[in-house]
């Protein structure tokens, strides 16, 4: 199959890359530009690990085509902080420790800062139903759930 | 992922083209389910045609004649828009339903269909609101009856260099309202166990019946209605004894399997209460025509 060219935005950066019709936008990500923040859990869309942003709204990239992503805007975990300073939903996930292996936090602060641009204020109903798509084996999700409601009081000036 | 060709015409014209080629040609819309199934082997492709930067494709207008949804209108879209949430709730409350944000960010009402899937979260509420379907080739348009589109679980009656355009749901009739609920053992990201889809228009003044649709889902191996719970209703004042015979009669039309999600003794049961349950959210819609809930 011949290549196809893809021209994107990446965390405010312009790329222009050869890939192969049959790639899915997270193998783009992590195996060419080696973007490896974002992860890959289940490869079907249940886990939410691998959820970025496209033109501002959250996708699973495993069941998202590499083509596309062409003319479009993606946001990976690398792309939330801004010249090295976390954002606070980082910062809350940070504090109150909403993370053990780690490896649903990069999807987790995706959706969250999506959610977040939506609806400032979310009840905890709010939250548990807008992150359902990000599984978490770890935590239980209690913490998960307080630092995302510290991080949007932080974030309306509280 | 075994390999294909990827394109992502921006015209219909040069679509329909492309999907009157030789060989597999798939429609891509969200791809909750056709990457998967790539993927995992399920479907098969030697072209895949994203659709999503066709406009008539993204149609999503209240018009004239009804509502039309193009084929590639992501659930978030139709969740949110003003005019499902007042005259098509039951939809609104399907495309809020299905997967989670991610997956109605990206899956389409339109690939819910085509998909097939027994168990669709749309396909009760647009079964529900007489939805047609629009289907384009480079032959010309057929005009189908939702009830008439599927052949079987995973199957269609599109033929080869057919795509679903879009999917027009006439206006609803006043005093009327619609509702869908399915049941999973969990709060959300679940497959129906059963799912029903109500549409009742009545007589303010009577509370007569003047018009009932009852469609299910995860019940057969294709989507259904329940035309005997549709004749108990209609012409019928409506109380709480009137669906409660409502709900009776919607299992005839059910012929379910025993499977992980439930035994068919079960999904029946369901079927029962869920078309009560739907009724009741009608009602309430109809009496309270606010906050986009219901009209009148």
């Amino acid at each position: 199959m011949a290549k196809i060219p893809v021209t994107f935005t990446v965390n405010g950066e312009q790329q222009e890359l050869l890939v192969e019709p049959n790639w899915t936008l997270l193998e783009m990500l992590r195996d060419r530009l080696r973007l490896t923040g974002t992860k890959e859990g289940c490869s079907n869309g249940n886990c939410g690990a691998c959820t970025v942003l496209i033109d501002g709204r959250t996708a699973c990239s495993c069941l998202v085509l590499a083509g596309e992503a062409d003319q479009r805007e993606v946001t990976t975990v690398e792309g939330l902080a801004d010249h090295g300073h976390l954002t606070p939903v980082q910062d809350a996930f940070i504090k109150d420790g909403a993370l053990q292996c780690g490896f649903c936090t990069p999807g987790f602060l995706i959706s969250t800062t999506a959610l977040l641009r939506t609806n400032p204020d979310p009840s905890e109903h709010d939250i548990r139903l807008n992150l359902a798509g990000n599984l978490c084996r770890c935590t239980g999700y209690d913490k998960i759930v307080r630092a995302v409601q510290n991080s949007a009081a932080q974030l309306r000036g509280e | 992922m075994p390999g294909f060709e990827f394109k992502a015409p921006t015209t219909l014209d040069e679509a329909l083209t492309l999907f009157a080629q030789q060989g597999t040609v798939r429609a891509l819309a969200g791809g909750s389910d056709v990457i998967d199934q790539l993927k995992t082997g399920r479907r098969h492709a030697d072209l895949v045609v994203d659709i999503k930067r066709i406009p008539e494709l993204q149609r999503l207008e209240l018009a004239d004649d009804g509502l039309h949804i193009g084929a590639a209108r992501c659930c978030t879209d139709v969740h949110h828009h003003s005019a499902v949430r007042l005259k098509y709730a039951g939809l609104a409350d399907a495309c809020g339903l299905i997967g989670s944000v991610q997956i109605q960010n990206r899956a389409a009402v339109g690939g819910n269909v085509c998909n097939a899937a027994p168990s669709a979260d749309t396909t009760p509420a647009l079964l529900a609101h007489d939805a047609r379907a629009i289907v384009a080739s480079r032959k010309g348009r057929r005009d189908i009856p939702l009830t008439d589109f599927f052949a079987g679980p995973g199957q269609t009656v599109l033929q080869k260099g057919e795509i679903l355009q879009e999917i027009v749901l006439p206006i609803p009739s006043a005093n009327s309202a619609s509702a869908y609920l399915r049941f999973i053992p969990r709060n959300e990201m679940d497959i129906a166990v059963a799912g029903v889809g109500s549409y009742i228009e009545i007589d303010p003044e009577s509370r007569v019946v003047r018009k009932a649709r009852i469609a299910l889902a995860s019940v057969a191996p294709t989507p259904v209605r329940a035309h005997a719970a549709e004749a108990v209703l209609e012409g019928r004042q409506i109380d709480e004894r009137l669906i409660a015979e409502a709900g009776d009669a919607a299992v005839q039309a059910a012929t379910p399997i025993t499977d992980v999600r439930g035994s068919a003794e079960y999904r029946r049961e369901l079927v029962k209460v869920l078309t009560r349950r739907t009724l009741n959210i009608c009602l309430d819609r109809i009496s309270v025509p606010q906050n986009g809930r219901g009209h009148s």
